[in-house]
């Protein structure tokens, strides 16, 4: 661990010591120093709650602090509001996109500041410097076009754009990769780096312990609001990092391993030879009580395609969908509901939390919905309901009347959980359920899945990370190009193969 | 205690209660009789009683568009259909008679039942146009908006029609039990609504669908039928209400009946406390909008404020009001209460308790 003293003083850009950050009933960020020098990238670690968000809303401005002093450059700041932040020279980029999807690209980038002709903006200058900025990113697209005409991945890089072109000293990057690709990480990972080249110092915040490693020259780590240390990179092995982010000796996620399923294990659902409009195309499956089956490919391969279908959301044009050996037409989620199939949807935030609700609310959600408008549980039975399965999953909510959006990614993905498991599914469909939540969280959910799998429910695993799906799945469904081009067997997984099936193509 | 008053103090209700209250204080000071309530001929008398009365027809809109706005939407529509609801249900009353009776062409429950059947269907149609062909809910409505009152003026042939048929005349003049007969029929909308919104998953449902429909969607709530159903809802208390405000005047004018009423019904609503974004709404809290609105515009007549002017100190109290609810003061006052310290506020507790 290292200290503030020993960098040289005109190596600094950014100086926070003693944060404090109080909200109501919470003590946030307890007395955190965090340094930033020039020319580094900066990773800021730590599990949901940990403060690192906390923390990099206060440096932004986003909220005030109740303690402490941050400098940039060596002279006291207050940021007051991200828009003042960045006049300081602070910019960030944050998890979700938080562009305007139907103004066009290059009104996006330059939001705020567009060049002006006397009284008039100067669109052709607009476009133009909005095309040169892109460049530096590789992408060429049509920057007149509407944001929303674009992946995900390209409105992240558009974000990210629109912070750099802000001539900054200071970029934070709060979880930029969750949603981009291999590729597009590299492409990301490589802007980074011209930029820490150029002197720019950046914040790196991700769940991704490879990207880490990858890119940071620093890493430091906060515990429930507490700074645990700062260290060089190269001083800090990967358990090490995750011992000190769970403050506990970390082999939660060794020790969690596929369930060895029985000899018996009879089809809840199966799919035949099932295509449907501009989704996917000719894709059979089995899904078996107690097992888990993976779903291995690409973003875009349609894993979560097959897993709409089998939810009601999309619907197929040929092919049987059969519930234990009948043929069942699923029209709406209602449906799949009621037929004891639950789904945790890829973008929690999208499809899964209802932020505005209590947890209790969230909870009873799937299972009032099920019974219909009449049949309304009391307020006494939501209770019991809610507090069961926030003892049961580990919830960390302080009752269950906390509104969802307040809580941590973890615990929201958590409580949607919840909500399926009131409905006591035999089929649950899980895309993506480790996504953007921290390492301690994600050996949970895992451990969670495999309690589900040996109670006897069919479970289905879609996830970007092999590592995960390798660890747990009894068969993996290997997908590319919206159909599925091999299957294997839990003996001889590994991710070698999967990833050689994703490339290849080859069956195996 | 601490807890009691804290709970009442951070409750939805206490902001719109206190508005009221400031505003009814502030009539006692300036006109001494405004408290008094008379008993002449078994009847309740008073201002309050008048500001409870006056206020039925625009608190049955709200109680609709409380509904409405939770799912995301807004209502425009309302106040025509009130309009074609009294040109509906005297052109019933009146047949094909030509002149003004004490009689009525068809059995008067029928008169009632098609009258809401025709305003409820209308309402139906808006939940159709938002939840199934997509249309956004401000110009889905807008169409019966203008429409509404077309299809008044038709029914009218642009007359103001009136009647003298005298069961018609109880709903919005008849007495029971001291009190006017519309404070009951807004009562009874009000229990019925909260009932099936309450006491049912129904507004948990329509909450899920106003925050987030996606998701409401993935837990498996038809929100197309919850979108339909409060419309229709809507639809209904603008029937309801429509009754109530051409027997209270015995005539259908097509033109003027509840004119403008839909803003004050969103803005009832807004006053009490539910956001025009969606998510959670409150019934009682728009009730209570709906008295702010009425109890205001009784004041600025009493006090002689020249009608052109009264819209000006309208809009300068809603203004106030609606700050006091907005999410800037409200972040203040609970840092100021966190300043304070929990101490202060035991204090505080312990003196509304002796």
């Amino acid at each position: 661990m290292e200290g503030a003293h020993d960098i040289p003083r005109e190596d600094i850009l950014l100086e926070a010591s003693g944060i404090d950050k109080i909200f109501p009933g919470v003590h946030a960020l307890k007395r955190v120093n965090f340094t930033l020098r020039r020319g580094e990238v900066h990773s800021l670690m730590g599990e949901n709650g940990a403060g690192k968000s906390t923390l990099v809303k206060c440096l932004t401005g986003v909220y005030g602090i109740d303690g402490g002093i941050i400098k940039y450059l060596g002279r006291e700041i207050r940021p007051e509001s991200p828009q003042h932040a960045i006049s300081i020279g602070i910019s960030s980029v944050y998890q979700e996109v938080n562009l305007c999807p139907n103004l066009s690209v290059a009104e996006n980038i330059f939001a705020g500041r567009q060049p002006m002709r006397g009284p008039f903006v100067d669109w052709r200058s607009l476009e133009e410097r909005a095309g040169k900025v892109l460049e530096r990113f590789d992408i060429s697209i049509d920057v007149r076009r509407s944001l929303d005409s674009y992946s995900i991945a390209i409105q992240q890089m558009i974000a990210i754009a629109r912070a750099l072109d802000i001539s900054a000293r200071v970029l934070i990057l709060d979880e930029p990769t969750s949603s981009l690709d291999k590729l597009e990480v590299e492409k990301l990972f490589r802007i980074v780096r011209s930029l820490r080249d150029d002197g720019m110092g950046i914040i790196f915040i991700t769940h991704f312990l490879d990207q880490v490693y990858e890119i940071s020259d620093r890493i430091t780590v906060l515990r429930n609001g507490e700074l645990v240390g700062s260290y060089r990179t190269e001083d800090l092995p990967k358990i090490d990092l995750v011992t000190k982010m769970v403050g506990k000796d970390f082999d939660e996620l060794s020790s969690v391993s596929r369930v060895r399923a029985g000899e018996a294990r009879d089809v809840i659902i199966s799919l035949e030879e099932v295509s449907a409009y501009q989704s996917v195309e000719n894709v059979s499956l089995e899904m078996r009580r107690g097992e888990v089956l993976g779903f291995a490919g690409l973003l875009g391969s349609g894993r979560t395609e097959t897993a709409n279908l089998m939810f009601g959301i999309e619907h197929n044009s040929s092919g049987a969908i059969k519930l234990r050996g009948t043929a069942v037409k699923l029209s709406s989620p209602k449906d799949a509901i009621r037929n004891r199939i639950a789904f945790c949807p890829e973008d929690r935030k999208r499809d899964g939390v209802i932020g505005e609700l209590s947890v209790r609310e969230n909870i009873v959600l799937a299972l009032q919905a099920r019974l219909g408008i009449f049949k309304y549980r009391t307020l006494r039975q939501q209770n019991e309901l809610a507090d069961r399965y926030i003892k049961l999953l580990g919830i960390a909510t302080p009752d269950a009347e906390k509104k969802l959006g307040d809580l941590s990614g973890g615990n929201q993905q958590k409580v949607i959980l919840a909500r399926w498991l009131a409905t006591e599914p035999e089929v649950m469909l899980l895309d993506e359920p480790t996504r953007g939540i921290d390492v301690g969280a994600k050996a949970e959910i895992m451990k969670l899945t495999l309690d589900l799998c040996r109670e006897g429910m069919a479970i289905a695993f879609i996830s970007s990370e092999l590592d995960e799906i390798v660890r747990i799945s009894n068969r993996v469904i290997v997908m590319r190009d919206r159909t599925k081009i091999g299957e294997m067997e839990e003996d001889g997984l590994d991710q070698e193969s999967i990833l050689r099936a994703i490339a290849g193509g080859v069956a195996v | 205690m601490s807890g009691l008053a804290r709970r009442m103090t951070s409750s939805k209700l206490f902001s719109s209660l206190l508005a009221l209250f400031v505003i009814l204080l502030f009539n006692v000071f300036l006109n001494p009789g405004f408290l008094s309530i008379t008993i002449v001929n078994g009847h309740l008398f008073g201002q309050l009683i008048d500001i409870l009365n006056r206020s039925v027809p625009v608190m049955i809109l709200a109680i609709g568009m409380t509904l409405v706005i939770a799912t995301g939407g807004t209502d425009l529509s309302c106040g025509a259909l009130l309009a074609l609801a009294g040109a509906v249900s005297i052109s019933l009353i009146r047949g094909s008679s030509t002149i003004l009776n004490a009689d009525t062409a068809m059995p008067f429950p029928a008169v009632i039942v098609i009258t809401l059947a025709v305003t409820g269907l209308c309402g139906l149609w808006n939940g159709f146009l938002v939840a199934k062909l997509g249309i956004q809910p401000i110009v889905a409505t807008l169409i019966f908006m203008t429409a509404g009152r077309g299809m008044a003026q038709l029914i009218t042939g642009a007359r103001n029609l009136t009647t003298n048929y005298a069961p018609y005349s109880v709903i919005g003049q008849g007495w029971l039990l001291l009190l006017p007969v519309p404070i009951f029929i807004a009562a009874g909308v009000f229990l019925i609504v909260w009932y099936f919104a309450r006491r049912t998953a129904f507004g948990l449902f329509v909450e899920a669908v106003g925050v987030n429909p996606s998701a409401a969607r993935y837990s498996g709530i038809n929100s197309g039928l919850v979108i339909m159903i409060v419309y229709t809802v809507s639809g209904l208390c603008a029937g309801v209400s429509g009754l109530i405000y051409a027997s209270g005047i015995m005539c259908a004018d097509a033109n003027n009946a509840g004119l403008n009423y839909e803003l004050d019904a969103i803005l009832a609503t807004v006053l009490g406390g539910t956001s025009m974004t969606g998510g959670r709404f409150y019934l009682g809290g728009s009730v209570i909008g709906a008295l702010i609105i009425m109890a205001l515009t009784k004041s600025i007549y009493a006090f002689d404020v020249a009608p052109e002017s009264a819209l000006v100190v309208k809009a300068f109290v809603v203004v106030i009001v609606v700050l006091i609810q907005s999410p800037f003061f409200k972040a203040r006052l609970a840092s100021s209460r966190v300043r304070r310290g929990p101490g202060e506020i035991k204090n505080s507790g312990a003196g509304e308790a002796s």
